[in-house]
C-alpha cells in the first residue's frame, strides 16, 4: 500500500439513513446448524468485548473470552459515571437520529466517518432497549418512566443514567448476559489472562498467544477470528483517569502484526478531574461532567487572590471564564474546549490549589448558586454521590467550599483502524469499543463511550463477523508453524524484559517519565518543536529502559512487577508514535491543537483541504519509522463548518 | 508519617503465611494503596519480590482492591473500599495489620491477593435475566414505579468486592446473592424467574460459603451500603410463593 492508494473502509453507498439496513441486507449470515463449528475468540471484557462475546455466543458460536482482571465484571468500562446518549426524544425536544449523527460529527471536529457515526446514532435506541430488558436499573421519572438528562454540551436531553454509575449498570448487563452463555456452555472464559501476541495464519489472524498471569504460563488459543476490545491508551501518560491495569498491548501487539493505529494522537482530555496533589500520585480521579450542569466554573480574576480562601473572594472579583468566552453554551462546551480554556487560565497565572513543578494547577467549580436557587436537598440527589466521592479523596466538602478541577487524559478516540464492518487491516482481525478508532473524530461528545462500545458489541460485531465468518471454512486443529513462532516470540520478550544488562530501575519509574513527556509535549497544548523534542527523548528512554529495567522475581510466576514492564514497553513506543502522528497533523482540530494552527482567540483551526483524512500508520518493522496512510474523509450530509459554541 | 507495618506474605496457596515487617514514611495525602506502592518500588529496587494486591479502578468501583486492614475488611473508613482510604485517617494509628480477605471460598493465591472467582459462578447459576440480544421491546413499553427502581438501582451497585464474606464469622455470600436477586426480581421483567434465588444460594453452598445467621456484619463494612434488608426480600421470594 502506498500513499496514492488511499484506504477504503468499504462503507456502503447511498441515503445515509439506509446504508446500515442496505449492508445488513447484503452481508452473508451462518445457518444455524453451521455457526456451532466457528470458534471467535474475545480479548477484553468490558462494554463491547463482553456485549459482543454474549451476543455471538447466544448466536451459537464457540466463544472463548480472556480478560486480565479477576473477573469480567471488573472491566474499567465500570468507572463510567455520566451516562449514554440514545435518540429516543422521549423529551419531545426536537431530538432525533439525524440530530444525535449532527451533534457528533461537528463534536469530532469532521474526523470521523458519516457512514459510521450515522449508524451508531442509528442504534442508540436499541441499546437502551436491551439494556432495561435486562434490568439496567436507569433512573426514571415519578410517572415510572425512563428519566434523561441534557449532558456534555448537547442542547436536548437525550443522556439515560443510572446515577452517578451508568457505566457500572451497563458493564453488569453485559456481564451478566455473558456469565449466562458461560453457564450454557457456549463462552468458555478465561479471567487473570493476558495477551501477548496475535498469531496470524496465511495472513489471517487466526488466534493469540496469553500469558496465565498466575502461574506465568503461556499458551495459544486458535479460533476463526480474533476480536479485540480491549480499551484506549490514556494511560501511555501514566496519570490518567484509566484503570491502572489498562494497556494497549493486545492492539500494539497487532499493529506489529500489520493492523493500522489511526489517529494515535487523538486524545481526550477531561476538564472536570480532581486535580493532581502530588508527585506520587498513582491516579486522577474524574468528576462526571454532569457536574458541569449546576455547577460553575470560575477563577480569581488577579492572580494575588488565588491563595485566598475562594468563600472570601468577592464576585466582582471572579471570572467565570466560560460563561463569559462562551456566553451561548456557557459552562456546558465540549470537553476539549473547556479543558483548553482551563489550561489557558493557569497558565495565565491565575490557577488554584496545590503547586505541581511551581504552578497552580486547578480552577474551582462551585455549588453555591445552585444550592441558593433549587436547595441543598435537590443538588445532592443530583450530584450526592460525586460530592462524597469528592470529599473522600480530597478531605473538602463541596457543599461548602467550591471543588477544585483540573483536565485530565480520560478517553483515546484514536486506535486501531477499522473498515465499516470493524475488522482491521488484518484480515479476521476485528476491534470494537475504545480500541478501534471510529465514531468519534477528533473529539468524543459526552456518554457517547457507552454508546459505541454496547453499539459495537450488541449489533454490529455480531453481524459483521457472521458474514466474515460465512466466507471461511472453520481452522483445522493441527500444529501451525505460526504458533510456535509465536510463542516463541513471547517467551523471548520476556526473557528479554528479565535480563536488563544495568537493572536500575523500576518500571513506574520509566512510565512515569514516560507520562510527564508526553504530558508537556502532547498534552493540551502541541508545537514542532516540543513533539520534535518528545520524540528524541521518548527514543532515549527506551533504550535507557531496555537497558535499565529492573523486575524482580521471575517468568514461572505471579508477577505484578513484570505485567507491568511489559505494558510500559509498549506504551514506550505507542507513545512515539503518538508524538509523530501529531507532529504530522498540521492543523488543530478537537482535542489536537497545535498552536501553530490557532485563531487569536485561542479556537482549533482546522485545515480540511489538506488534512481532512484519517491518518493510519503502519508498522514497517522499525519503530521510529511508521508509514503513513490516509483515508480521505468525504462529507455529502453535513458541510464541514465551524465548530462555534459562542 | 511513620508507620510500622505488618503485611500478610504468601508465597503460594499450599503454603503458610506470616507477617513480614516495614517501616515507611508517608504522606498524608497519600491513598493506602499509594503507600503500598512506595513500599512496593522500595522492594524491587532492593531485588526482593513486590507485594502482591489486587487493584485497579482506584475510584472505589470496579471492586478489585480487598485488604483487611487492622481487622477491617477496606479498613477503617466506613462506605468505601481499601483504594479510597487515604493515610491520612490513620494518623492516630501508626501501626497497621495488613491482610487478605479470609475464607475457604476466597483461597489465598499470593500474599494479599485471592481467588474470588466462586462469584462468577455464582452470577452464571442464575444472577441474569434471559434475554437475548436484539429481542427486547421499546424501553418504555414497561413503566417502573421510581421507589422501585431506585430501591433495584441501590442493591445493583455490588461491586462484587467480597468484603462481605471477608467480614462473616460464617464467611458466608448471602448479602452479594441477595443484592443481585433483590436488583433483579424487584423489576418486572426481571420476576419471571422465580428460582433465582435458590439457583444462587445453591451454588453458594457448593462453592464452600457458609450460611447466613444474620451478624449482619455484613451491611457494616460494605463499601456500597447495601443492607441486610436485601436478604429479608430474598427471603421473601424463597419462602412465600
Amino acid at each position: 500500500m502506498t500513499d496514492e492508494q488511499p484506504l477504503d473502509s468499504f462503507s456502503p453507498k447511498g441515503p445515509l439513513e439506509q446504508r446500515w439496513t442496505q449492508h445488513k441486507y447484503n452481508l452473508r449470515v451462518v445457518s444455524p446448524a453451521n455457526r456451532k463449528r466457528y470458534r471467535v475468540i474475545v480479548v477484553g471484557t468490558g462494554l463491547a468485548g463482553a456485549s459482543a462475546a454474549a451476543s455471538l455466543a447466544e448466536m451459537g458460536y464457540q466463544v472463548k473470552t480472556f480478560c486480565f482482571q479477576d473477573s469480567p465484571r471488573r472491566a474499567h468500562s465500570i468507572a463510567a459515571q455520566g451516562g449514554i446518549n440514545a435518540a429516543k426524544n422521549y423529551h419531545n425536544d426536537g431530538d432525533s437520529v439525524w440530530r444525535l449523527f449532527y451533534d457528533m460529527i461537528t463534536g469530532g471536529d469532521f474526523r470521523a466517518r458519516e457512514s459510521n457515526v450515522f449508524r451508531l446514532a442509528e442504534l442508540s435506541t436499541s441499546i437502551i432497549d436491551q439494556a432495561v430488558a435486562q434490568g439496567v436499573p436507569f433512573a426514571r421519572e415519578y410517572s415510572g418512566y425512563l428519566a434523561n438528562r441534557s449532558f456534555g454540551g448537547a442542547q436536548v436531553s437525550r443522556t439515560f443514567y443510572a446515577r452517578g454509575q451508568t457505566g457500572q449498570q451497563l458493564l453488569l448487563g453485559a456481564y451478566q448476559a455473558m456469565s449466562r452463555q458461560v453457564a450454557e456452555g457456549h463462552i468458555e472464559h478465561f479471567s487473570r489472562c493476558e495477551m501477548q501476541d496475535l498469531i496470524k495464519i496465511d495472513g489471517k489472524a487466526k488466534g493469540i498467544v496469553v500469558r496465565d498471569l498466575l502461574t506465568g504460563e503461556l499458551s495459544s488459543h486458535l479460533a476463526d477470528c480474533v476480536v479485540l476490545c480491549t480499551g484506549g491508551y490514556s494511560n501511555a501518560f501514566y496519570l490518567s483517569t484509566n484503570a491502572k491495569g489498562c494497556n494497549t498491548s493486545a492492539i500494539w501487539r497487532a499493529h506489529k502484526h500489520g493492523a493500522l493505529f489511526a489517529n494515535p494522537c487523538f486524545t481526550q482530555i477531561h476538564p472536570t478531574c480532581i486535580p493532581q496533589h502530588g508527585e506520587l500520585q498513582s491516579k486522577l480521579t474524574l468528576m462526571s461532567e454532569s457536574l458541569r450542569n449546576d455547577g460553575r466554573i470560575w477563577a480569581p480574576k488577579n492572580p494575588a487572590d488565588c491563595g485566598r480562601d475562594p468563600r472570601d473572594i468577592l464576585e466582582q472579583d471572579r471570572d467565570y471564564f466560560l460563561e463569559r468566552m462562551y456566553p451561548a453554551f456557557g459552562n456546558l462546551v465540549p470537553r476539549d474546549i473547556a479543558s483548553r480554556a482551563v489550561k489557558h487560565i493557569c497558565d495565565d497565572g491565575r490557577g488554584v490549589g496545590h503547586e505541581i513543578n511551581g504552578q497552580k494547577l486547578g480552577v474551582y467549580l462551585d455549588f453555591a448558586d445552585a444550592i441558593r436557587e433549587q436547595g441543598a436537598d435537590v443538588i445532592n440527589e443530583k450530584y450526592g454521590n460525586l460530592f462524597d466521592m469528592y470529599q473522600r479523596i480530597t478531605s473538602e466538602d463541596p457543599t461548602q467550599q467550591p471543588m477544585r478541577i483540573y483536565p485530565a487524559v480520560h478517553y483515546t478516540m484514536g486506535g486501531l483502524w477499522v473498515d465499516y464492518n470493524l475488522m482491521t487491516s488484518v484480515d479476521g482481525l476485528f476491534a470494537g469499543g475504545e480500541a478501534n478508532f471510529s465514531d468519534h473524530g477528533a473529539n468524543r461528545l459526552g456518554a457517547s463511550a457507552l454508546m459505541q462500545g454496547l453499539a459495537d458489541g450488541y449489533f454490529i460485531l455480531p453481524t459483521t463477523v457472521s458474514d466474515y465468518l460465512a466466507r471461511q471454512t472453520p481452522l483445522e486443529d493441527k500444529d501451525y508453524p505460526e504458533v510456535q513462532q509465536a510463542m516463541n516470540y513471547s517467551q523471548s520478550r520476556l526473557d528479554r524484559l528479565l535480563s536488563a544488562p544495568e537493572p536500575k530501575h523500576t518500571p513506574d519509574h520509566f512510565h512515569r517519565r514516560l507520562g510527564k513527556i508526553l504530558w508537556d509535549h502532547c498534552g493540551m497544548a502541541r508545537n514542532e518543536f516540543a513533539l520534535k523534542q518528545a520524540i528524541a527523548e521518548i527514543q532515549q528512554l527506551r533504550e535507557q529502559f531496555w537497558r535499565e529495567i529492573k523486575i524482580s522475581g521471575n517468568d514461572k510466576q505471579l508477577n505484578q512487577t513484570l505485567e507491568r514492564a511489559g505494558r510500559v514497553a509498549d506504551f514506550m513506543e505507542l507513545g512515539e508514535l503518538m508524538c509523530i502522528d501529531a507532529l504530522s497533523r498540521e492543523e488543530s482540530c478537537g482535542c489536537h491543537a497545535r498552536v501553530e494552527h490557532l485563531t487569536a482567540n485561542g479556537e482549533v483551526q482546522r485545515r480540511d483541504n489538506d488534512f481532512g483524512f484519517v491518518s493510519a500508520w503502519q508498522f514497517t518493522g522499525d519503530v521510529v519509522q511508521p508509514k503513513l496512510i490516509k483515508e480521505p474523509l468525504h462529507f455529502d450530509f453535513v458541510s464541514p463548518g465551524i465548530r462555534n459554541y459562542q | 508519617m511513620n508507620f510500622i507495618l505488618h503485611i500478610w506474605r504468601q508465597a503460594t496457596p499450599q503454603d503458610d503465611g506470616f507477617f513480614e515487617k516495614h517501616e515507611l514514611e508517608v504522606e498524608p495525602e497519600s491513598s493506602f494503596l499509594e503507600m503500598l506502592d512506595a513500599l512496593n518500588e522500595r522492594l524491587i529496587g532492593l531485588g526482593k519480590e513486590a507485594i502482591v494486591f489486587d487493584h485497579d479502578c482506584r475510584e472505589g468501583i470496579c471492586g478489585s482492591c480487598s485488604l483487611v486492614i487492622n481487622g477491617e475488611p477496606h479498613g477503617r473508613h466506613q462506605a468505601t473500599t481499601t483504594c479510597q482510604q487515604y493515610m491520612r485517617d490513620y494518623h492516630d494509628q501508626n501501626e497497621l495489620w495488613i491482610e487478605p480477605w479470609r475464607a475457604t471460598a476466597f483461597p489465598v493465591i499470593k500474599d494479599l491477593m485471592v481467588d474470588r472467582s466462586a462469584f462468577d459462578r455464582i452470577i452464571q447459576a442464575g444472577g441474569y435475566i434471559p434475554v437475548r440480544t436484539g429481542a427486547a421491546p421499546e424501553a418504555n413499553t414497561l413503566p417502573v414505579a421510581k421507589r422501585v427502581a431506585d430501591k433495584a438501582f441501590d442493591a445493583a451497585t455490588c461491586i462484587g468486592c467480597g468484603a462481605c464474606v471477608a467480614v462473616c464469622p460464617n464467611a458466608s455470600a448471602t448479602l452479594f446473592i441477595a443484592a443481585k436477586v433483590s436488583h433483579l426480581s424487584s423489576l418486572p421483567q426481571g420476576q419471571l424467574d422465580t428460582k433465582r434465588p435458590a439457583k444462587m444460594l445453591a451454588r453458594m453452598e457448593a462453592e464452600g460459603f457458609g450460611s447466613c445467621s444474620n451478624y449482619r456484619e455484613c451491611e457494616r463494612v460494605c463499601p456500597k451500603q447495601i443492607g441486610t434488608d436485601t436478604i429479608s426480600k430474598m427471603n421473601k421470594l424463597l419462602y412465600q410463593r
